[in-house]
């Protein structure tokens, strides 16, 4: 178990990147507390999987460094870095049994054979495949190969992280919502610092104490559930996160007032903005209220899921959505005020604080 | 569902039947004819019935011819294969080398086999051959012509030479079909380069492997143009494959039933073996 520290890392799969878009990583600086259950979230392609091969030694990052306890393993392998991962996609040794395929990565280190039979056991008994230990692995669905791949994955006791990369994507609904409890049983049990990769938010959020996210080959934000939700440091957090995503409009910023079209906002604070900057306001659904008052809006849509009701509207010319209560009315003349706590302020999509 | 019988079909299929009647059965059969009758000439035939068989399998010669097929095929499966797999384990996976390493294992396949007897007969002469002059000047006594030692290590460097690319050609294409995952788990997983060999990539070659054995094995088995170019068979009878003693017998003497005899049980023989390697190697297949 250890602190893993990731120092200015860059990555490019190219040999010679000219330009920033080159790099699949642009610059990650950022640590990971020993213990710690991380979730790294982000849409495909924004290099997730990069920096969790950086990290277990798989692929050398173009620039920076790697730190595990404040020790450099930039330039160590994977094997001593002692990292176990477990893959996207379901991998597994088909000639040799579901038994030998678990008790693989602990009999290449030579753990006694009492020891690889213990755990071996209780990973049959935490991934249900009990039946098919003798069995090969060859003649397995999707499902059972992907649990070997994830109890190869947590049968060592002694790896400095567990990384996952998006273990659970070919595994049904029911069997992974079991695991995934499995494996935050399995953290608090033995505290190892776990990275799990998703593009699922509600899989992120349920899992992590905090939440990664990334777009675009860069960490946009850090932060538990709640903050994300609240506070999106980047418009791309305020769309991801949140169901519907935030409403994120163009605004003139003047003073404490954000002009959107031809309405005018009052704000509770005065940002800080660069001239020539793109600014934007951004409001999460669940903080506008609709009513009598306020300012006028069309309604184009309402969708009804249950507890809420999500209303599409069209509010200066742009499409917003609001999240009702299910038995609020919808007046004949609706009218809407944003919670002035609530609104988020963008420069260039990055959240802006307030003037010094 | 009901089946729909066109009758048009077979007219499609009729000139692929001629062309196969013209170039397999009928020849085929026309050995199976001669294998069964005497003749004396003037196109007059008698029923020989399995006598010419007998006199082939009664005779020395053919037991001796069987067994250098045998000796002969086994050294070329347990060099070719080994080397053929460590080789293609050694070919680059990505970047320039990739074709410049395929093209190269390609040549020697695209050579056809007298040619190849040809450069070797040449190559390995004592008096003017780069090869025999250059192991003759280390001091070693090489001479093919002679020394049925030094004739059989010509052919099976010569067919090492010739055949080894196959081999490697077949287990690349098994090799690059491993996604970078395996490896990669491999990696977290800790595991030994034997490991990596015996537990992903000799599983992922065992299909191309079979057929790389087997043909293999057929060819090394029929071999015959090299021998006949570069030895003729000698010195004595220290190369004389079935392949030539049946050319010898049929074209040299004109025992037309003996050859004939001798091509169905050598053609049996092939079948045979091939069926049994193929068998074995697929029951094993199944049960690993
Ligand atoms: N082996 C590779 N060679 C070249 N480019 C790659 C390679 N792997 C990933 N990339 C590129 O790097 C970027 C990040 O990929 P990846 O880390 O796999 O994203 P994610 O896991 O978040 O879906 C993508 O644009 C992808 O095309
Ligand atoms: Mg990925």
């Amino acid at each position: 178990m250890a602190r893993i520290d990731l120092d200015h890392i860059r990555h490019a799969y190219g040999a010679k990147p000219k330009s920033e878009a080159d790099y699949a990583l642009k610059e990650v600086h950022h640590e990971w507390n020993d213990g710690g259950a991380y979730a790294l979230l982000g849409p495909s392609g924004c290099g997730k999987t990069t920096l969790l091969n950086i990290i277990s030694g798989l692929i050398n990052p173009s620039e920076g460094r790697i730190l595990f306890d404040g020790t450099d393993v930039t330039h160590l392998t994977t094997q001593q870095r002692n990292i176990a991962q477990v893959f996207q996609f379901p991998v597994i040794y088909d000639t040799m049994t579901v038994y030998d395929n678990l008790a693989f990565p602990l009999r290449n280190r030579r753990v006694p054979e009492a020891e690889v039979d213990r755990r071996v056991k209780e990973i049959i008994e935490m991934t249900g495949l009990g039946g098919w230990a003798k069995k090969t692995a060859r003649g397995l669905t999707a499902d059972q190969k992907q649990k070997i791949s994830l109890g190869r994955g947590l049968v060592r006791s002694d790896v400095s992280a567990i990384l996952f990369d998006e273990p659970l994507t070919v595994i049904d609904p029911e069997m992974k919502w079991v695991l995934r409890s499995q494996i935050k049983r399995l953290h608090k049990q033995f505290g190892f610092t776990m990275v799990y990769v998703t593009h699922d938010q509600t899989e992120a959020l349920t899992f992590a104490d905090k939440v990664v996210v990334m777009y675009d080959g860069q960490i946009v934000q850090i932060g538990t559930p709640a903050e994300l939700f609240e506070r999106p440091r980047h418009t791309f957090v305020g769309y991801f996160i949140g169901s519907p995503g935030m409403n994120v409009l163009p605004a003139e910023i003047d003073g404490a007032r954000a002009a959107i079209g031809d309405q005018s906002i009052g704000l509770n604070f005065q940002p800080k903005i660069e001239a020539g900057a793109k600014t934007e306001l951004g409001i999460r659904p669940e903080f506008i209220s609709l009513g009598r008052e306020g300012m006028p809006v069309a309604i184009t849509k309402v969708e009804d899921i249950g507890r809420h009701k999500i209303v599409r509207a069209r509010f200066a010319d742009r499409l917003i959505s609001i999240v009702v209560d299910e038995d609020g009315e919808i007046p004949a003349e609706p009218r809407v005020t944003f919670d002035p706590k609530a609104i988020n302020i963008y420069a260039d999509s990055w959240r802006v604080g307030e003037e010094a | 569902m009901e089946k729909t019988w066109n009758n048009k079909a077979w007219f499609m299929v009729l000139p692929v039947l001629v062309l196969v009647a013209f170039s397999a059965v009928i020849p085929l059969m026309t050995v199976v004819n001669y294998s069964v009758q005497d003749t004396f000439g003037n196109n007059e035939f008698f029923w020989a019935g399995t006598d010419w068989f007998l006199e082939v399998l009664e005779s020395d010669r053919f037991w001796d011819a069987l067994t250098r097929n045998l000796i002969f095929s086994a050294i070329i499966l347990a060099i070719e294969i080994p080397l053929g797999i460590v080789i293609a384990l050694n070919m680059p996976k990505k970047g320039i080398g990739v074709p410049i390493c395929l093209v190269l294992m390609a040549l020697p396949l695209l050579i056809p086999w007298n040619v190849v007897g040809t450069i070797w007969q040449v190559f390995g002469r004592v008096d003017i051959g780069l090869l025999g002059r250059a192991v003759a000047s280390l001091g070693i006594n090489y001479n093919y012509v002679q020394n049925p030692i030094d004739a059989w290590v010509t052919l099976i460097i010569m067919d090492v030479w010739h055949w080894t690319s196959l081999v490697v050609l077949l287990c690349y294409a098994g090799l690059v079909s491993i996604p970078d995952a395996y490896y990669q788990a491999a990696k977290i997983d800790g595991a030994s380069r034997w490991s990596v060999f015996r537990y992903i990539q000799l599983p992922k070659m065992k299909r191309v492997l079979l057929i790389a054995f087997l043909l293999r094995f057929m060819d090394s088995f029929m071999i015959y143009t090299e021998p006949f170019v570069v030895t003729g068979g000698g010195p004595g009878n220290s190369t004389t494959f079935l392949s030539i003693d049946l050319v010898k017998m049929a074209i040299g003497q004109f025992d037309l039933g003996p050859a004939a005899a001798l091509s169905i049980i050598y053609f049996l023989i092939i079948l045979l073996l091939s069926w049994i390697f193929y068998t074995v190697m697929t029951t094993s297949d199944a049960q690993g």
